[in-house]
């Protein structure tokens, strides 16, 4: 595993801050959580457009829906696992009932923070804020893509919410040329036996999978479903008609996430065996992330193991 | 055979309801009133009015056998205080940018905020009239699609840090619109609220003025009896506010505040309205049920009676 590239949550600040200093209207806020996000730069160089609001996440959560009402392009960042529960209230009412365009940046999400345990592990977000009518949700795959997305998200009009991990992850992209639209799948390998579906970290173990899977001969289709709302139906769709068989990995609980999407999908257009990998109905072991990913079958080892299991 | 008249009044029903739903957006877009900006309407004026409100707020809970009419009618000098002669608003142009923001955070409590923008001109007497009904934009919180709501609003504790978000925006943008936000008093129990009251005073906040209606009263009990509040004004000046406590029920008291605070001060303002819940209908004044209680065909008759009666005697003084 090769890593060249800065963290995502550093590719989506760096690129706050340069957006930033071109327009005043965009605000950051934040909960005690300038470092774990990396907004320390964006703090020093645009104080004035930066809102601290103390260990508070209701609290930011509101705020950012007032800043937004009042014309301000609002992203309140901080721990996936915070955002996603302590103010999911605010999330609801104030940003997706209250229509306000507010993008959170859940970092650490999923089981990033390791070792740290459940308190600190986010694996309901995607279940959670898909129900939200209005609510958008993203899952970037590596920095590069970040970084596209940030470009996209300023004047994004409906709320979105972005989830990344914390340590740096190999390229998924190898260099910018690569369209990336919000809501628009994008499919890293074609193939006609199987369509492996990921999201987030797991992309890159997804495809490694692929490539393996593919040099012996299981012709896979690898897609990045980095929005999981609004999801592009039609790439599932296509996928379930075109290869008969789909399998979605997910760094979330395997209830209601993206292979909750997947099914839903091909259930009432076009029903295929679908298998879902994700976390048990269990609190996840303790570990570093990727021996958690391993544990779980979620690296590309695993992917690949249950990917020749599931064609059989 | 049954299928086919199934589908047929489904297909009915449909087309009636998506017909009503369109009218409710033409009566909102086509909304040409006859008020205008505030203006300095005196105590008097803005007393009688308040009274022609409350009999409105009456009328509409009577007719929609629903609502939370008692903390509506503790909130309502207030309101009409806020809206006919404190608030920069203009109900022609509901969005404009320079307005006074305001926040309903006891959201329960919307048929008092909307029998004020009726009255108000922000919306006609036709969208009011299907308040509570099927298909009617007009439910029992507040939302964003009646003109006039900033905000949705109903889950209690959210309005105090929206507030702050809007207080801040303006102290980014150097523009002189203030933020006022009506909490209520069972309401202070949300733990969100002392967050925002935290940044309220970091941000040194003189543009937010927080409202809390203190009747004394909640769904339960006493809110003392419940979780108890005092002593408000020390804990909110703890927290760095500046402070007022007055007669939530007297006019010229909440106009004369609020109209006073330092709005350079560098502290967010807090007013503590001492109201009376069911205020000015005798039969619900300070009993419990009338939390959301519904008057049947006799209270009702006596409570319009009695405003009416009212009416009467304040018109010969303006």
């Amino acid at each position: 595993m090769e890593i060249k590239s800065v963290p995502c949550r550093q590719s989506f600040t760096d690129t706050l801050v340069e957006l930033g200093k071109q327009d005043k209207n965009i605000v950051a806020v934040t909960s005690d959580a300038r470092g774990s996000v990396t907004l320390t730069k964006f703090a020093n160089e645009l104080p004035d457009q930066f809102v601290e609001c103390g260990i508070a996440e209701q609290d930011a959560v509101g705020i950012s829906a007032g800043l937004a009402a009042c014309g301000k392009k609002v992203f309140v960042c901080g721990p996936a696992c915070f955002y996603v529960a302590r103010s999911l209230e605010q999330v609801k009412v104030d940003l997706a009932y209250s229509e306000n365009p507010v993008k959170i940046l859940g970092v650490s999400g999923g089981v990033a923070y390791g070792a740290l345990g459940a308190t600190h592990h986010s694996l309901h977000d995607i279940a959670a804020l898909r129900t939200f009518p209005g609510m958008q949700v993203v899952l970037p795959c590596d920095a590069r893509q970040t970084r596209k997305l940030v470009h996209q998200l300023v004047d994004y009009p409906h709320p979105v919410y972005v989830r990344v991990g914390r340590n740096a992850v190999p390229d998924v992209y190898e260099n910018d040329n690569f369209t990336y639209e919000i809501g628009k799948s994008i499919q890293l390998q074609d193939g006609k036996d199987l369509t492996i579906i990921a999201c987030g970290e797991t992309v890159y173990h997804a495809y490694e999978a692929g490539k393996r899977l593919a040099a012996e001969g299981i012709s896979t289709r690898v897609i990045d479903m980095h929005t999981l709302k609004p999801a592009d139906t039609d790439a599932i769709i296509r996928a379930a008609k075109e290869t008969r068989r789909i399998f979605t990995v997910e760094e979330h609980s395997m209830y209601g996430g993206l292979g909750g999407i997947v099914t839903e999908t091909v259930c009432q257009s076009c029903p295929v065996p679908v298998k879902v990998l994700g976390i048990p109905d269990e609190n996840a072991i303790h570990g570093k992330p990727l021996e958690i990913f391993h544990y779980y079958k979620l690296d590309a080892e695993g992917i690949y193991e249950t990917a020749k299991e599931f064609i059989k | 055979m049954y299928k086919k008249i199934h589908f047929g009044r489904l297909f009915f029903h449909k087309i009636v309801m998506s017909t009503k739903k369109l009218h409710l957006r033409l009566i909102i877009n086509n909304n040409s009133n006859r008020y205008h900006m505030n203006h300095q309407i005196s105590i008097p004026e803005l007393t009688l009015t308040c009274e022609r409100i409350r009999k409105r707020l009456v009328e509409v809970v009577y007719k929609a056998k629903a609502g939370h009419i008692g903390g509506g009618l503790s909130s309502l000098n207030a309101l009409t205080a806020l809206y006919f002669r404190i608030m920069n608003v203009n109900p022609e142009d509901s969005k404009m940018e320079s307005r006074d923001r305001f926040i309903m955070s006891k959201g329960h409590c919307v048929e008092a905020l909307y029998s004020v923008l009726k009255a108000r001109g922000f919306f006609p007497k036709e969208l009011f009239d299907t308040y509570g009904e099927y298909l009617s934009p007009m439910a029992g919180h507040p939302t964003i699609e009646i003109p006039g709501v900033e905000f949705n609003t109903g889950a209690l504790g959210h309005g105090l840090p929206i507030g702050v978000g809007c207080a801040i925006a303006a102290k980014m943008d150097k523009k002189d619109y203030r933020t006022f936000v009506l909490m209520g008093d069972g309401e202070q129990g949300e733990g969100s609220i002392y967050e925002a009251a935290m940044a309220g005073s970091f941000y040194k906040l003189d543009n937010l003025v927080a409202m809390i209606d203190r009747n004394g009263l909640q769904i339960s009990d006493t809110t003392e009896n419940v979780m108890a509040l005092e002593p408000i004004r020390q804990r909110w000046e703890a927290f760095g506010w500046d402070v007022k406590e007055i007669d939530g029920n007297d006019m010229g008291a909440i106009v004369e505040t609020i109209e006073g605070l330092d709005y350079q001060c560098g502290k967010p303002h807090l007013i503590v309205l001492r109201t009376t819940k069911g205020y000015n209908v005798s039969l619900m004044e300070n009993i419990l049920k009338w939390h959301h209680g519904v008057p049947n065909a006799e209270e009702f008759e006596k409570a319009i009676a009695e405003i009416s009666n009212r009416i009467v005697e304040l018109e010969k003084n303006c």
